[in-house]
Order: structure tokens, then C-alpha cells, then sequence
């Protein structure tokens, strides 16, 4: 199957260097204090229906912001940056009536997304950058029951997981991507979807894109959500050939070292890791500053378990940077050698 | 630099990495329609939370995989593949082997593949149709990213020769490796078992076939890994397990040599290799490897004598020659009581204390029997066996312990266990089980008895100083009783684990009613097996704090997820239930008339006419063995068993007969009555008196033409101008089976004990069953030409009901009190009721008679507050005594 030339820039790079990947999309979205105004623009004037808080939705209302957000991670020195898309499939986008603009969404984010990269790409032509299409878990999950009384029942199947997600995927891939980033992964079977959506719509498209995988450890007990351990979630999940395995979200950085330590140990492919700033504070904002966080990814980096490393909730620009100034002279993790028998 | 192996790796939701060191997997064969009958019935007959147990029980004997079939005739293979895996994944300590998706129809496979979260195994895809189709369906288990086992099959057909066997895998695998991109340790072949000693000379060579040709795949293709169904081997042998087990035991002897990885096998169906009685064994191997051409019918011929002498009577002194201690492990492991006082003596001389030879060599024994029952190599009936062996070497002992403590003024340190059945209830054979197997692992046994109060269980727990108190419970409203001592407990400032039990308990009601009502460690336990780990848990120093916890935070989450359930929104207001009773042509319905109305008594029914009327598949049940008889008696793991216990039984039941151990009474009587709404009005001709019976309707909402039933429904009311009728009954079995059993405990034996009390309960049931019989035949003679085999007497085939109070389809036990107002069997048979109204002795049974052809079973499942407070106006109570009946129906909390 055919590939973008920007795969073998990609490789390229991850071969030379510990990749960048930008930090969280609302904590941004939020200094700019948008109104309902903003999120409906001229096309939804006439919804019925609160958008506030859609923040997806601003690739088409309010693109100026959102290309700016990915301006501001660039310059932190971003390599890889995620569109606004992490709600963009019609079983999200159906808590608002949106399922129309499921399109749309994905291909204006990512082509905001490649204007911006492309940008940068010029004025660095030795870093460039890519554009990470971003496909989320979608607010269904296909292993967990929503009724306690009643656990054989599904809110969702997976064939309607699958359809959803090769909307988004296809229209990603329209609006120019480099990547598909699987990410926020608390269900392993509503990945397993997206894997057979994206490879689907890589065959008709006959073009086939970096996957990314990124999934989530929900808490203490070091299981995702849907139960799994983090090996038997690699395991469920190395069948896409990933370009990259890794975890995000729902811990910080410090809760997390084991785990990316394990993946280390077990990936064949890179590891990635976007931690949140901490843990939620009492208000739920988060507040590890970029200095810690980054001291802590440090250490990983210094250990070679890590190729891909950047922020999830509550990160900003700032500890991007960091980041880069930190992780940017170190090695990335070597891929393991892969015994024949 | 990291190096990574080429292992298969599987998941669920933990990992399943198959290394060269790993030893054969087991692929649980149970949670398959068509290797199990009583799996496919359960599935028929939508009983998913018992197949789950299925599922549950393979893995926890050691399936490392469970395989699940759903490939039947009568079946919706999607449906039923896709409702049982979306279950699994809700039972952790299920979902957390991997998956084998078995059907022979590619749509089942696909919709399996969809509800799995972890890297699965598709068994299987083949060549059968050809490269296309192979290729396809390869391509898409590899997008749902599961391994896949490929069946020796090609357009030919199924290879059953070496050379194409081999071929055949050769093709699949260049075809999955070089055209898919399937990684070569995902491939799994399954060279066909197909079964030998069939009589067939072609296939004398199976076995041999399918060894020497995984040993070629192992060679040409060393990644891939190599399966198979192994009790296909021995299928002409069906019925003899002893000859099974053996040959399955040989086959994987080699197979494994080869190069076998895993197999779908009943883990519990393998003998140990080492272990097979020698004549036997050489006899298997002439066959599995085709040594000779007579080696079929040496050993049919060897097969039908073990089959007359029976696995179990073949009596092997040998054990005899061993160490002492050697000798009272085998006794304790296989329940024998002949030797033990000597086997004791000569340990108590050998050991410097009597103390020590408990400690010693019987704990060591007990330990043995504890672990075998742990690992599901044990079953209960065994395990109570050999709890009256160690009872028995204890009571030797304990006088010269009594000697010794005098002597250096020294006390016992064994952690005390205090159980009872709460006040009110007087159903004892699953507490008295828990006691005897508590008792194995070491622990004190304080059995309190039946009917027990509150204040008296506590002010014996605190005399004794007992480290756990255990309530057991059958009927519903020893419920409230246990939430009473919890509260009690909790008043006197106890601290120590309180354990709930019995029938009619259950995780959520712990959670929400009782474990709120005492600060400290409250704990449902499922079953016998399960008390072990649980006490001992509890009582050790490392382990309590972490189950307490962990138990906290499990109930927790039951009880917010309990008090947020949606409040099911599914049914009728009762106005709209009532529209929707159940009616019928009156005008054209003639009821039946009873020649005799009134009350009337038998005062000794022979025991050995209800004997044939027995239903033992409860029997079996009241020993924790799931199964139905008389497959039961087939069962590859517990059939054996079963059939011992089985024996038992009977051999009791002629004791009790020949020495008229229990009395059997019955009262019973019919009436005039008509229904008057979702009453039955009766008259009493005793006194000629009338009097009210009150019945709950249901109040789901049905599907069309189902109506809402309520049991008045089947008495004709009072404007149909037809007289009809209601009869009531009352029996027991249970007359002296108190001090019988008590009688039997004295001489140290819990099995006898146990086992006369699950006896006298079948009896009793048996009694009404019988009853009813004659009462359609004769006493009320609607069915006087009925003819009827027992099987189908029991699965109720006949015309007329008997429902009994505080079951489905009338839960309020209260109305047991009009009941026995109208038959009296308190007078006549000695029947008694408690506070909680269960009847007194257990082994009784009562309830009314319907005689209308349509009249049948049902739940009355929810019932909502709007029919609770008509029928608090009905009964003239208050609201909380209603509720206090009706709790376990009520759709609200109170």
C-alpha cells in the first residue's frame, strides 16, 4: 500500500530524536472565554441547542483560534500536533444534533492543523512537523454495561462504533493528516473498532498512515477502565502495527512511571506518553507545574523507554517547551530487536 | 536494547503469553453446546447466570482458555454467542482468560469477535471452500486482531493421513504468512483427533496419525502452534470414564512429546499419566499407538470389567504398608473410618504430644483434602467424609488432650467459628455443611442450632470469645433477622467479621441492608467452598484488612449502584395488570367437585410408597454439585461422586424405612370458593365460616396476549354463578428426623447427619408430589385416568398446581397462617409454624391446590407500591407488615 511521503520523514525523525507532541486543546481553548456566539458562528446561528462547549465545533466557527492554539504549540516546539477532533464522531456529536457536521469537523480541523504545521515546517525545515488526526474513545462503551441491573446490555454495537469512526477517519485523511492517534483509550473494544474502521478506509483509500495508540490506565489498580492490564491491552491492540503504543490522560506524570516502564519492556513499536498536569485539584483544574512534570518525563527519557512525549489535561504551551528543552539532546528508546524463533 | 520473543500472546483482560517453557494449555471445554448437554440446556432455556457458572467453574479448575460454542440446531448461534460474551465481560474472574470463538459458521465467529475486548482465538477457518473464502475471513480476524486455529481441511475434505495433514497446514500457513501477513505464531493447527478403537480398521492409525503429523508442523513450521479436541480420542468409550481418562491421559502424553501446545480438554477428565493402573495402561497404549492388531478388543474386553467391578470398588489394601502418616492422609483424602483409631493410637505414641499429632499429621492430611477441594479435585460429599474420619481420630485423642492441659494447664489456640440459623428458621444443611468443612481447615466449630435469637448468639460469642459469627438463613424473612444481629452487634460494640448465608441471602442484600447495619467486616458467602478462603482470610493478620476493604468497596459500589438503579420503569399501574388477568370461558367450565369437602389427615404414609416420587436434581444441588440427575452420574468431573452420594441416599433411605426413622403426615382438605377480585373467597364447612385468601398479581409488562396472572385468576368468581373450589394441604416427612440426626452427630458422624436431612427435605417434596397425585386421582378425581411416569410428574406435566406460600407465585408467607387454620396440621401432623412462619420440622411442604386445566407456575416478580397498599387494605394490616412480607417482590426501598 501506497504512503505519504511525510511516513518516511516521520520514521526519520523518530529515529534521530525523542518526538514532541503538543499539550492539552481546552485548557487553551478556555483563556480565550469564548460565548455561545463563538461555538455556533454563522452556520449554527439556527440549532436548537446549547454549543457551548462543542470545542470541536470551533474548527468551522472559529478557526482562527484553534490555529492559533496549534501556533502557540508549535513554536514550544511541538513535532507532532493533534487536531481539534477528539469528539468529532457522530456517536459524540449526537449529544449535541451535530451527527451532520461529523465531516466537516474533521476535515477543517485537520486542515487547520496542516496549514499551521506546514508553517512551521518551513520556517524549520531540519523539524518538521506532522499533524496527528485525533480519534477518541466516543462517550459508548462496547464492554461495559451503562445498566448495573442489566449487564448483557449494550448501549451501542460495534459495528455502529465502527461506522462512526470511519466517518471521522476518512474525513481526517481528506483534511490531510500525517497520523492516526487512537487515543484516551479506557475501552479496548471501542479501539479495536477504530483499528478495523481506520484500516478499512486505508484500504479503499488505498493509502495507509501511521497508527498511533494511545490508551488509558485509569487509576490505581493499573487496568483500563474496561478492565484490562496494561500488557493485555498491548497485546489486544498490536494487531493495528502500531507506529507507536503509549498512555495518556487520567494520571499524571508520577503515576504513571511503572507502566511506561512495562511498556518499555513489552512494546515492539515506539512508546509514547502524554501525561495530565497532575492529578485534578478540588476544582478539577490541574496544576503540576512544567518544570515537575518534565523533571519526572526526564528521568524516562534518560532510561530510553521513551519515543514520543507530550501533555494531556491541563498542559500548555509552557510545559511543552520544557519538554523540548529537555527530552530534545536525549536518545529516543531504541526499538528491541525482534528474535526470529 | 530490548530483545522481543515470537510467543503467541493472547489476552482477556489479563495476559496469556505462550512461552517454549509454558506447559499444554488447557482450553476449557465446558461453555460448548455441543460437547455439553447440560451447557446446551441451559443456554436453551435462557438460564445464562448458570451457564456463566459454567464458564466461571471451568476457570477457576484451571482453564487457561475457555472455548464457547453455541453451534445448535434450536439456537440463534449470533444471539446467543453475542448475549453470553457481552455477560463474561461483566464477570471479571471469567473475562480474564482469553476467549476460543468455536463455530463452524463464519457469521457466529464474526459476531463474537465483536463483543471481545482482548486478542481472542477464532477456531477455526480451514481451506474447506477454497483459497477466496480462507483468505477473507483470515483477513478479517487479522483486522479484529485475534489468533486463529486452522483446521487440517481442504476442498478435498479432512485430512486424515499424515502427508496430508501435514500438506494441508503447510498450504494454510505459506497462504496466512505470505499473502495476509498473519504472524506465524498466531497460526494454531488442529491436525483433527479424530476418535480410535472404533472397531473401523482405518482407524486404528488416528491417534498415531495426529502425533507423528504435529510433530512435522512443529518441525517445517516452528512457530506455529498445534491444537486439538482431545475427548474426541476416546469416543467409543463413552460411559466409561476409568478407560477416558485413560487414553486421553496417553494421547497428550505423546501428542505433548510432539509438539502439542494446547487442547480443549475437561482439565478434569485427564488421569495422571504415572497413575494409570499398569494392565490398563498398556493396554491404552497398544491402541493410542496401534501396537497391535487385537488392541481394540483387549481392551473393550478389559474396559467391560472395570466397568462391572466399578472404579470405586476395586479395594486396594496396599496403602495399608505406608508410613502412619502416609496412612492418615489416604484416609482422610479417600473418607476412610476402618483404621483410623488404630492409625491415631500408633501417631499419638510416635508423637511427643497428642496436640502434635492434630497439628502434625491430620492438619497435614486436611491440608491435602483442603487444597484437592480447592483445585476442584475434591467434591463436597468427599470432603464431609473426611471431615468424619478427622472428627473421629479428634475424639480419640481428646481425652488424653484433656490429660495433657491438666497436666501443663495449656488451652487450644484454633480460631473460633460461631454459626447458627437466625431465629425463626429452621433450615440447616448448608450451615451444617459450612461447619464441616470449616471444621477440616482447622477452625472450632461452635454450632449453635436452628431458631437461635439474637441475644443468645451474641452472649455465646462472647463467653466463647469466638473470632467470626456466621448467620444462616432460608426463608425470606430471616433476612430482617440478620440485619438485627448485625445491629445488635454493632450495639454491644462487637468488632469482629459477621458472615451471611443461605438461600435466601445474597450479595446485594448484604450489601444495602446488612453490612450498613454493623461498622465492621460483613461478608455474603456463596457457598461452602467459598467460606474457606473467606475465614481464613479474615483471621489471618495480612489477610483481613485487604479483604475487608476490599469486600467495603465492592458493597459499596453495589449499594450506590442499587440506590441509583433506574427504577424500572416497565410495568403496569395494578388497575391495568387487573385488565390484563388471566380469564377464561367460565360459562363453558365445568370445575370439578371434590366428593369429600373439609379437612382430613393420614397420620403415617409409608415412606417407601413417596421413595419413587423423589426429584433428586435438588439433592444434588443441596451438595454444590450443579447438574441434573440422572446425567449427573455422567458428569466427566463429579459424576462418580455424585453416583456415591447417590448410593448413599438410598442405602439411608433403607435404613429409615426398615427401621421406621421418620414418620410421614399429611393434611389436607377442599373448599368452596370463588375469587373475588385478586381474592378467593372460601367458606370453611367446618364452621361455616368464610374466609378471605389473599394473592398478589404480577405487574411487568407482558408481551401480547400474556396476561398479568394472579393465582385467584384460576377460581371462578362469584358472577360466573359456578361453584368452584380450592384445596390447601400441609405434610411433612420430618416427624423424629431431629433426633436422628442429633443422634447421628453424637457418634461423630456429620455425613449420615447432613445426608438424612437433605433425605428427609426430597422425602417431604416427594410427599406432596405424591399427594398431589392421589388428590387429582382420587380425592378431588378431576384426573382419574391420569397416567404419568415419575420424570413426568416432576416436570409437572399434569393437570392442577400446588403453589406453596412465600414462593413465586404467592411470596407472603403469612397466608400459611389461614392455610393451617383450614387443614390444622398442627394438631394432626405436628407441623408447627415459627414467628418467621417456616414450618417446623424442615422437611414439611404446603400449599393450595387449583384444579383448572390452564392453572400454571409463574413469578409474580415486582409488585409496585400502588398494589402494595391495596393489598395492605385487603389483609386490613399496616403498610410496614405488608412490606415486611412482601420485601424481596418490592420494587421500591423501604
Amino acid at each position: 500500500m501506497k504512503h505519504l511521503s511525510s511516513y518516511k520523514s516521520l520514521e526519520n525523525a523518530a529515529n534521530q530524536r525523542i518526538l514532541i507532541i503538543d499539550g492539552a486543546m481546552g485548557t487553551m481553548i478556555q483563556r480565550y472565554n469564548l460565548t455561545e456566539q463563538d461555538f455556533r458562528g454563522e452556520r449554527f446561528t439556527a440549532h436548537s441547542g446549547d454549543l457551548k462547549g462543542n470545542n470541536d465545533l470551533l474548527s468551522i466557527t472559529r478557526p482562527d483560534v484553534i490555529g492559533a492554539i496549534h501556533r502557540e504549540y508549535l513554536a514550544a516546539g511541538a513535532d507532532i500536533i493533534e487536531t481539534n477532533t477528539f469528539s468529532g464522531t457522530k456517536i459524540a456529536q449526537a449529544d449535541y444534533h451535530l451527527e451532520e457536521a461529523v465531516y466537516d469537523i474533521n476535515f477543517y480541523s485537520a486542515k487547520i492543523a496542516r496549514e499551521a504545521a506546514e508553517e512551521y515546517t518551513a520556517k524549520t525545515p531540519d523539524k518538521p512537523r506532522f499533524v496527528a488526526g485525533a480519534v477518541g474513545p466516543t462517550n459508548r462503551t462496547l464492554s461495559l454495561s451503562p445498566d448495573v441491573n442489566n449487564p448483557g446490555y449494550r448501549a451501542v454495537t460495534f459495528d455502529e462504533v465502527k461506522s462512526a469512526y470511519a466517518e471521522q477517519v476518512a474525513a481526517l485523511i481528506d483534511g490531510g493528516v500525517d497520523i492516526i492517534l487512537i487515543e484516551t483509550i479506557f475501552d479496548t473494544l471501542n479501539a479495536k473498532a477504530a483499528i478495523f474502521a481506520t484500516k478499512e478506509v486505508f484500504k479503499e483509500k488505498e493509502i495507509e498512515l501511521p497508527i498511533m495508540i494511545s490508551g488509558t490506565i485509569t487509576d490505581a489498580s493499573g487496568r483500563t477502565l474496561s478492565g484490562q492490564t496494561l500488557e493485555a491491552f498491548y497485546i489486544s491492540i498490536a494487531h493495528a502495527k502500531p507506529f507507536s503504543v503509549g498512555i495518556n490522560c487520567a494520571l499524571g506524570a508520577e503515576d504513571m512511571r511503572s507502566h511506561i516502564e512495562e511498556l518499555n519492556r513489552i512494546s515492539t513499536c515506539r512508546v509514547s506518553c502524554y501525561p495530565n498536569a497532575g492529578l485534578p485539584n478540588a476544582f478539577g483544574g490541574y496544576d503540576e507545574t512544567p518544570e515537575h512534570m518534565c523533571h519526572i518525563v526526564e528521568e524516562w527519557a534518560q532510561n530510553g523507554w521513551i519515543n514520543i512525549a507530550g501533555g494531556c489535561c491541563g498542559t500548555t504551551p509552557e510545559h511543552i517547551q520544557h519538554m523540548n528543552s529537555h527530552l530534545a539532546k536525549l536518545s529516543p528508546r531504541p526499538l528491541p530487536q525482534l528474535l526470529q524463533n | 536494547m530490548n530483545t522481543i520473543h515470537p510467543y503467541l500472546r493472547l489476552s482477556g483482560l489479563e495476559p496469556l503469553v505462550v512461552r517454549p517453557e509454558t506447559n499444554f494449555i488447557n482450553i476449557g471445554e465446558r461453555t460448548n453446546v455441543t460437547g455439553s448437554k447440560m451447557f446446551a440446556r441451559l443456554i436453551k432455556e435462557d438460564k445464562y447466570d448458570e451457564a456463566l457458572a459454567v464458564a466461571l467453574q471451568q476457570v477457576e479448575n484451571g482453564a487457561q482458555v475457555i472455548d464457547i460454542n453455541m453451534d445448535e440446531g434450536m439456537l440463534d448461534g449470533e444471539f446467543a454467542m453475542t448475549k453470553f460474551l457481552n455477560l463474561i465481560a461483566s464477570e471479571p474472574n471469567i473475562s480474564k482468560v482469553p476467549i476460543m470463538l468455536d463455530s463452524s459458521k463464519w457469521s457466529v465467529i464474526e459476531a463474537g469477535l465483536k463483543c471481545v475486548q482482548g486478542k481472542a482465538i477464532v477456531n477455526s477457518i480451514s481451506l474447506k471452500e477454497g483459497e477466496d473464502k480462507f483468505i477473507e475471513q483470515a483477513e478479517k480476524c487479522l483486522m479484529y486482531g485475534a489468533a486463529v486455529v486452522v483446521m487440517a481441511f481442504d476442498e478435498v475434505g479432512q485430512a486424515d493421513t499424515i502427508e496430508r495433514k501435514v500438506s494441508i497446514c503447510e498450504r494454510a500457513y505459506k497462504i496466512l504468512t505470505e499473502r495476509v501477513g498473519y504472524a506465524s505464531q498466531d497460526i494454531i493447527f488442529d491436525p483433527n483427533i479424530f476418535a480410535v478403537a472404533t472397531g473401523i480398521e482405518e482407524h486404528n492409525n488416528y491417534a498415531i496419525n495426529f502425533i507423528e503429523a504435529t510433530r512435522q508442523i512443529k518441525q517445517k513450521m516452528p512457530l506455529a502452534k498445534v491444537s486439538g479436541g482431545v475427548s474426541n480420542i476416546s469416543f467409543s468409550f463413552r460411559g466409561n470414564d476409568v478407560v477416558r481418562e485413560a487414553m486421553h491421559s496417553v494421547f497428550l502424553y505423546y501428542a505433548i512429546q510432539a509438539g502439542m501446545d494446547m487442547g480443549i480438554v475437561n482439565a478434569g477428565m485427564i488421569q495422571v499419566y504415572d497413575e494409570i493402573e499398569p494392565t490398563l495402561l498398556t493396554l491404552v497404549e497398544d491402541v493410542i499407538l496401534n501396537r497391535r492388531a487385537d488392541a481394540t478388543e483387549r481392551l473393550v474386553a478389559h474396559a467391560e470389567t472395570i466397568k462391572s467391578k466399578g472404579k470405586v470398588l476395586v479395594k486396594d489394601e496396599s496403602w495399608r504398608l505406608e508410613s502412619v502418616e502416609s496412612r492418615l492422609t489416604h484416609a482422610l483424602v479417600n473418607g476412610i473410618v476402618e483404621y483410623i483409631d488404630i492409625d491415631t493410637e500408633e501417631a499419638r505414641v510416635k508423637y511427643s504430644t497428642p496436640l502434635q499429632v492434630i497439628e502434625g499429621p491430620l492438619m497435614d492430611g486436611m491440608n491435602v483434602v483442603g487444597e484437592l477441594f480447592g483445585s476442584g479435585k475434591m467434591f463436597l460429599p468427599q470432603v464431609v467424609k473426611s471431615a468424619r474420619v478427622m472428627k473421629r481420630a479428634v475424639a480419640y485423642l481428646n481425652p488424653f488432650i484433656e490429660q495433657e492441659k491438666k497436666n501443663n494447664n495449656t488451652t487450644s489456640s484454633a480460631k473460633k467459628v460461631l454459626l447458627a440459623t437466625v431465629k425463626g428458621d429452621v433450615h440447616d444443611i448448608g450451615k451444617n455443611i459450612v461447619g464441616v468443612v470449616l471444621g477440616c481447615n482447622g477452625y472450632e466449630i461452635i454450632d449453635m442450632g436452628v431458631m437461635v435469637p439474637a441475644d443468645k448468639i451474641l452472649q455465646k460469642a462472647k463467653e466463647e470469645n469466638v473470632d467470626i459469627i456466621g448467620l444462616s438463613g432460608l426463608i425470606t424473612p430471616s433476612l430482617d433477622e440478620m440485619v438485627h444481629v448485625a445491629s445488635e452487634m454493632k450495639r454491644q460494640e462487637f468488632r469482629i467479621p459477621l458472615l451471611i448465608g443461605g438461600a435466601t441471602t445474597s450479595r446485594m442484600h448484604t450489601a444495602v441492608k446488612i453490612a450498613p447495619a454493623y461498622d465492621h467486616a460483613v461478608i455474603h458467602v456463596l457457598d461452602a467452598s467459598k467460606s474457606v478462603p473467606v475465614v481464613s482470610a479474615l483471621l489471618s493478620e495480612d489477610g483481613r484488612a485487604p479483604l475487608s476493604e476490599q469486600i467495603k468497596n465492592e458493597y459499596d459500589a453495589l449499594r450506590e449502584g442499587f440506590l441509583q438503579r433506574k427504577v424500572d420503569k416497565d410495568f403496569l399501574p395494578i388497575s391495568k395488570a387487573r385488565e390484563n388477568k388471566w380469564t377464561t370461558d367460565w360459562a363453558n367450565y365445568a370445575p370439578p367437585v371434590p366428593p369429600q369437602l373439609g379437612a382430613r389427615v393420614f397420620t403415617n404414609v409409608k415412606i417407601s410408597d413417596i421413595v419413587p416420587f423423589i426429584d433428586w436434581t435438588p439433592f444434588f444441588i443441596a451438595w454444590e454439585f450443579r447438574g441434573k440427575y440422572p446425567e449427573i452420574f455422567n458428569h466427566p468431573e463429579w459424576g462418580t461422586v455424585a453416583k456415591g452420594l447417590h448410593n448413599d441416599a438410598l442405602k439411608l433411605i433403607d435404613q429409615i424405612i426398615e427401621n421406621d426413622w421418620l414418620i410421614a403426615r399429611a393434611a389436607f382438605g377442599f373448599y368452596p370458593a370463588y375469587s373475588d377480585g385478586d381474592d378467593v373467597v372460601i367458606t370453611d364447612p367446618k364452621t361455616n365460616t368464610t374466609k378471605r385468601l389473599h394473592f398478589v398479581r404480577q405487574q411487568m409488562v407482558k408481551a401480547k396476549g400474556e396476561p398479568n396472572f394472579c393465582l385467584a385468576d384460576f377460581i371462578a368468581p362469584k358472577d360466573s354463578g359456578k361453584q368452584d373450589y380450592i384445596g390447601a394441604f400441609a405434610v411433612t416427612a420430618g416427624i423424629n428426623l431431629e433426633e436422628r440426626a442429633a443422634l447421628m452427630q453424637e457418634r461423630l458422624d456429620d455425613y449420615q447427619s447432613i445426608l438424612l436431612k437433605a433425605v428427609g427435605d426430597r422425602l417431604a417434596e416427594a410427599l406432596a408430589e405424591y399427594l398431589h397425585l392421589k388428590v387429582r386421582k382420587q380425592y378431588w378425581g378431576y384426573a382419574a385416568d391420569e397416567e404419568w411416569n415419575n420424570d413426568e410428574l416432576i416436570h409437572e406435566n399434569y393437570r392442577g398446581i400446588r403453589p406453596a406460600p412465600g414462593y413465586p407465585a404467592c411470596p407472603d408467607h403469612t397466608e400459611k397462617l389461614t392455610l393451617f387454620e383450614l387443614v390444622d396440621p398442627e394438631a394432626k401432623t405436628g407441623i408447627t409454624l415459627t414467628e418467621s412462619l417456616a414450618m417446623h420440622p424442615a422437611a414439611s411442604v404446603s400449599g393450595w391446590y387449583f384444579a383448572h386445566p390452564d392453572a400454571k407456575y409463574f413469578g409474580v416478580g415486582k409488585v409496585y407500591k400502588d398494589q402494595v397498599e391495596d393489598y395492605t387494605k385487603r389483609k386490613e394490616q399496616s403498610l410496614e407488615e405488608t412490606e415486611k412480607w412482601l420485601r424481596p417482590n418490592l420494587s421500591y426501598d423501604i
